[in-house]
């Protein structure tokens, strides 16, 4: 990961002197080496502190909604599951492609600092991959880990490939996985009414309306956001009722439904570890079975499935009651 | 001295119906002026296309002591807007399966395309999903302890 970053440096180097781009997108050292954030560089100087290394795993897609605004050109770069994210944006018209310079960059999945720490691991100095070995160095000694068992959960499922090209920065080949990311989902289904009822319960009750989700996802870029709104009744505060957790995961679940890009930001940004994507791919994975293959962001332009119909789609009580399942 | 009757009060669900305002509300016009009967427990809410309805309404509804929400619409192809019961149709598939996927029951939830011509139609329906939200009984896993509270 230290050859990419250094070429990303280069790059970012070279384009911010040559003043093609006014400012780039990236990430920045954080106080420990596991919580790097994402940054505008606008000089050569500030890049000292870019960083990119297995803990970046936060989305830069929706920060150019703001940046691709401002005079200049970005350049931004973007992972794989990014591109899909900034390609849905400028289906929607968020982000001025003609702004944009992007870069692409290779991943091979990011860890997940929570997990590290799951294993008993505090006083994380630095890690290093090897293969499929973490090797995670710490104040009280080293420890060598799986990494399937320590990537970020929207990692662990991921196969996505750039889709957005302008330039491309790869010096790891990924291997082709072979996972299937409706299992979980697929779980849940074949439980009973009850016992989903309870797991969701469960699960919706830790959740504290902090609003994480709602600012980290890309999907959510309205301007006024529904629970903004102080007749709402659920606006900005801490849920009261059961009634309130399930009103906004249902409803910010279905607004993002067919332009959710299964980026997992959601999940990785909960900070009561509510496995959020559940929601999001079980929309996707009906969408998939009712309306044909389709995965958001793939395309910068066209509909989305919410958006568009056929003469012939299955009728609501067939889907709901069983029989066109 | 008074006898304590321990007898339960006998349960009716209170169901809201979002009528389109061009097909199925005039069905239950036509219903009612062909002296057919449909429980008076069914509120009927009419909205100018079935497609109007936002999720949130329905989720409302149920918040609010609904113990069923029923749709109606023009059948498709029939719509006065064209196309907009062709979206409340993937909409409210995806929608009524992911509250299923919550484990809210799924026999609260009906789409029913009534044109203005089927008064019998509308009756039956509305006879019939009554009928179903009665032996589910209460809603209990959508709704808001606080507006219960008051009842």
């Amino acid at each position: 990961m230290k050859d990419v970053e250094l070429k990303m440096i280069e790059r970012a180097k070279a384009l911010l002197e040559s003043g093609e781009v006014a400012r780039v997108v990236g990430w920045k050292k954080g106080d420990f080496c596991f919580d790097p954030s994402p940054a505008v560089f606008e000089t050569v100087e500030e890049l000292k502190d870019f960083v990119y290394d297995y803990f970046c795993g936060a989305n830069l897609s929706k920060y150019l909604i703001q940046v691709s605004k401002k005079e200049g050109k970005t350049a931004v770069f973007l992972k794989p599951c990014d591109t899909y994210s900034f390609n849905q944006l400028v289906k929607e018209y968020r982000i001025k492609r003609e702004n944009v310079y992007v870069i692409a960059v290779e991943c091979l999945g990011k860890l997940d600092i929570e997990k590290i720490k799951g294993n008993g691991i505090v006083g994380v100095t630095g890690v290093e991959v090897v293969g499929k070995d973490v090797n995670v160095t710490s104040a009280y000694g080293n420890a060598t880990l799986y990494k399937p068992d320590v990537v970020l959960t929207k990692c662990a499922t991921c196969t996505k490939t750039h889709v957005a090209k302008d330039e491309e920065i790869i010096l790891h080949e990924r291997e082709a996985k072979d996972v299937n990311r409706f299992e979980e989902v697929e779980k849940l289904e074949a439980m009973t009414a009850d016992e989903r009822f309870a797991f969701w319960r469960e699960q919706l009750s830790k959740c504290i309306r902090c609003n994480a989700c709602r600012n980290v996802c890309p999907a959510c870029s309205c301007l006024k956001c529904v629970f903004d709104n102080p007749a709402s009744g659920i606006a900005a505060k801490a849920n009261d009722d059961q009634f309130e957790e399930q009103l906004f995961h249902v409803i910010r679940a279905f607004h993002v439904s067919g332009r959710c890009t299964d980026c997992g930001e959601c999940s990785r940004v909960c900070p009561q570890n509510i496995p959020l994507h559940l929601l999001n791919r079980k929309f996707i994975k009906d969408i998939d079975g009712l309306y044909g293959e389709y995965q958001a962001g793939e395309e910068s332009e066209g509909k989305t499935p919410l958006t568009s119909f056929t003469e012939g789609d299955s009728e609501v009580n067939d889907v709901v009651y069983g029989e066109a399942k | 001295m008074q006898e304590v009757t321990t007898e339960k009060k006998e349960f009716t669900p209170n169901i809201v119906a979002f009528c389109c305002n061009w097909c199925s509300y005039a069905g239950a016009d036509l219903a009612g002026s062909s002296r057919l009967t449909y429980p008076a427990n069914v509120k009927i809410i009419r909205v100018p296309c079935s497609c109007r309805v936002n999720p949130t309404f329905i989720l409302k509804a149920f918040q609010q002591g609904a113990d069923g929400v029923i749709l109606c619409g023009c059948h498709p192809g029939d719509c006065h807007y064209v196309t907009g019961n062709y979206y409340t149709r993937r909409r409210m598939a995806l929608l009524f399966n992911f509250l299923d996927y919550m484990g809210i029951e799924k026999e609260r939830t009906r789409v029913e395309w009534v044109s203005a011509a089927e008064g019998a139609r509308f009756s039956a329906v509305m006879n019939d999903f009554v009928e179903t939200v009665t032996k589910l009984g209460e809603n209990k896993r959508l709704t808001d302890l606080r507006v219960k509270e008051g009842e």
